[in-house]
This record gives C-alpha cells, structure tokens and sequence, in this order.
C-alpha cells in the first residue's frame, strides 16, 4: 500500500539526528516490548510480513509521529485482534480467555539462545523455481500501486535497473502477508540510477541497489 | 481511565524502583506530551505482556532472555571482530563476501536478521552505504538492534535522493570521483559495510584492529 512508510526520497524531514552513545533501549517498556516481539512469534506463528503490513496501516500521522516501538505495540495488538487471541478491552481484563486458534505452546527462556542463534529465514530452500531473469539483465519494475502489503518502493515503480544479483528464491511477502500463500519466488538485487529515478536532480555518480521480487519486474530488450 | 490500566499504574509504581510515582501520577494528567505518551506506553505493553503471560503465549524469563542477548551480547563489537578478520585474513575475506551467513559463523555469529547477509566492500573507488527506506530492516547479528537515526524518516527519506549531503551530515567527504552505492534493504538480505582498512594500521593485531570498527563505519555513513 502506498503509506506513510514508503520514504525514500521524500523532502521536509530535517536533518539526521544522531544521539550520542546511544543505549539499546531508551525505557524499560521498550525493552519489554521487544521481548514480546520477538517471543510471540513462537506461540502465536506470523511472520515479519504481518508485523509489517498491520505497521503500515497505522494512520499516517500517528506512524511519523510514533515511537518507534510503539508501532510495533500497535501491530502486535492488531495482529492479536485479528486472529481473536485478545478482545478490544482485553487489556484490561487480563483473566478473559479467548479461543487461541493456531497457538502454541510459549518459547521456554532456554530455548532462547538457539533460537535467536538459528533465525528465521524465508528463503524458500527446498523448492525448485527456474529464474526467468539473469544478472545483467535490464528490467522495468512494474508500476503497481496496491492496496496490500508490498515490498516495492513507490520510488522505483515504472523505473528501468539492471539485475545486477539473484538472491535466491523467497517465500513473497505480497501474498503472504494477506495469507494467501507463500508464492515463493526469484528476488533479485536491481541498480538503478540516479538519474532514472530523481531525473535531472539524480547525482550521476550514485546508484541504489534495490532487492525485488521477480512478478514485479518485466525483463526489457537488450540495448 | 480503564480500570485494568489503572490498576496496572499502581503495580508500575510499586515495582519500579527507577520511577518517580508522584511524576508518573502528575504527568497523566497535565499537558507534557512526551512524558505523558510514554507514561502511558508503558502501562500498555506492562499490560500487554500481562495479558500474554496469563495467556500462556509467552514466558517472562523468556523475554528477558531475548532483551539480555540483544542489550549486551549482539551489536557492532560483532561485527568489528569480523572487519578486522577480513582485513588480517584474505581467505577469510573471501569467504565473507562470497557466503556472509557461511563466513561469520566461523566467529560464532548469525540468526535472526542476519540469515541472508551480503558484505559489501568498500574500496577507494566505490563507497557502499545501507538503508531500509520501508522499514528499519539491519544486521541484527553483527551490528545488533539499529539506532534510532537509522530508523528515522529524515535518513530513510534522503539517504536515497542525496547520499552526499547525508554523508557529509555525518562528516564524510567523499571525492567527487568515488562512485556511491546505496543498498535499501528492501527484501530479506541484510546487508553490512566491510569498510576500508585505515591507513598506518600495518603492525596492529586483530583485536586493536576491531577497536578502530565503529558501527557507522560498517552501516557505511562513515569511513575509519
């Protein structure tokens, strides 16, 4: 979707404030909220991409002037709204006991090290998908604009790169994070120039390398 | 004020030590609205996590075991350690830019974040720098949680229009003649800066070395 968290290249930020020596955490309920982030995908299963499609929902006021882990508390809950493990007022009724379909049992602390050790890739490594693009190739990414969770950035749509790696074969965030299937597929490393996307504005001695999914992207004739 | 939540202020107040009860009760109700927004927050995730906990969906210590690792044993002294190997070890550099995850294991690290990781060299022609315009996605294993400016919107914003003038925000100059590339972390790769060795460091050993590696050094808004 086209939201409020797509900011490559919008004007009006400021500067970059940099904190001097700066802590891990800034409050202790930012620590707290990281750990139930990163344990609650054990018990409750959803996916970098759910996390990520119920942040970009968030009003776009609110999501530029959040905290950072506070959006992170507004995904968690919507996503325990949704799949019906809390109720809107559960949070101030912590006995109720809802239906929890899908759960499963906690992360045990023990178990903590080895997992955050072995990570959570969505490399899709055991099936075979033939790539259909090549390093070297030149393509368009498509200029879809839509309403779900996508990983493409508006500021290449409909822009001309070049293939200039293939990562493998992905599970697809686009489908995924609506349920809807992993759709795994060839995501490749794209470069463009500077001046293909910022035109005349584009430093000409600048490139950025964005990594892309292959059904965004139709290959173009060689030069 | 809901009841749960209220009630919630009071074990707040009860337990944490650190907090002033009586800054936290005045803040609710006056007009500060960064205090009162992060009074507020914390009763919500307290609650939050109370409601996981009953739920059985997450254990305490469990999460305590996740804030441990991340606050004191996962960020850039990993990845320092292994920039100073690549710049000792030849073979070992090769490895690290042919299989990130392969190479870095070597030294203990990897996982979360970090499971597809690409290590980008910079050299006197060409200067990499990384960011995650949707999102604030970073190596987790060899740089640890990102900091705030990082996920900010004025480096997410511009790092990708104008990565001159955000590199010179950061003191780094680069001759008109070095190419940038930037990487916006915009799939799963995480990506890494190796930066360049500093010159005069012929006779320093790997762990002096690594104490020369900064964090921006290797997210690439800095050279050593």
């Amino acid at each position: 979707m086209n939201g409020p968290h797509d900011l490559g290249g919008r004007d009006g930020f400021g500067p970059v404030v940099v904190e001097k020596n700066e802590p891990v955490f800034h409050a202790d309920w930012e620590r707290r909220m990281f750990g139930i982030a990163a344990a609650l995908p054990f018990s409750v299963p959803f996916a970098d991409d759910h996390l990520r499609r119920e942040i970009e929902r968030i009003p776009p006021a609110d999501y530029l002037t959040a905290s950072y882990y506070d959006l992170w508390f507004r995904s968690i809950t919507s996503i325990l709204r949704e799949r019906n493990i809390i109720a809107p007022g559960d949070l101030d009724a912590a006995t109720t006991m809802m239906p929890r379909p899908l759960c499963v049992a906690a992360i045990r602390p023990d178990a903590v090290a080895a997992a955050v050790r072995e990570g959570f890739s969505t490399r899709a490594e055991t099936i075979e998908i033939p790539q259909t693009l090549a390093v070297g190739d030149r393509v368009l990414v498509l200029n879809n604009h839509p309403r779900h969770h996508t990983r493409v950035p508006q500021y290449i749509r409909g822009r001309r790169g070049r293939v200039v790696a293939d990562h493998g074969v992905f599970n697809f965030p686009d489908t995924n994070s609506q349920d809807s299937g992993a759709c795994p597929q060839h995501c490749y490393a794209v470069e463009f120039d500077f001046t293909e996307i910022w035109g005349a504005q584009g430093d000409t001695s600048a490139t950025v390398m964005v990594d892309i999914w292959e059904s965004h992207m139709q290959r173009l004739a060689k030069d | 004020m809901p009841r749960g939540i209220y009630s919630h202020a009071l074990t707040c107040i009860n337990i944490n030590k650190k907090a002033r009860p009586m800054e936290i009760l005045v803040t609710m109700h006056d007009h500060h609205p960064h205090d009162h927004e992060e009074a507020s927050l914390s009763l919500r995730v307290k609650a939050l996590e109370q409601v996981l906990v009953a739920k059985g969906l997450v254990d305490p210590d469990a999460l305590d075991a996740f804030i441990q690792l991340f606050e004191n044993k996962i960020g850039p002294r990993n990845g320092a350690a292994v920039v100073a190997k690549a710049w000792t070890d030849p073979a070992f550099k090769a490895r690290l830019l042919e299989n990130g995850p392969s190479a870095i294991a070597e030294l203990g690290y990897g996982g979360l974040q970090g499971e597809n990781l690409v290590v980008l060299e910079n050299t006197p022609q060409t200067h990499n720098v990384i960011v995650c315009t949707l999102c604030s996605c970073y190596p987790w294993p060899v740089l640890g949680l990102p900091p705030r400016w990082y996920k900010s919107a004025p480096y997410r914003s511009s790092v990708v229009k104008e990565p001159r003038k955000v590199l010179a925000e950061f003191g780094t100059d680069l001759a008109a003649d070095v190419k940038i590339r930037v990487w916006d972390s915009s799939a799963e790769i995480r990506y890494m800066v190796l930066p360049e060795r500093p010159a005069n460091t012929d006779g320093l050993s790997e762990t002096d070395l690594a104490a020369l590696v900064t964090r921006d050094g290797m997210i690439g808004v800095a050279k050593l």
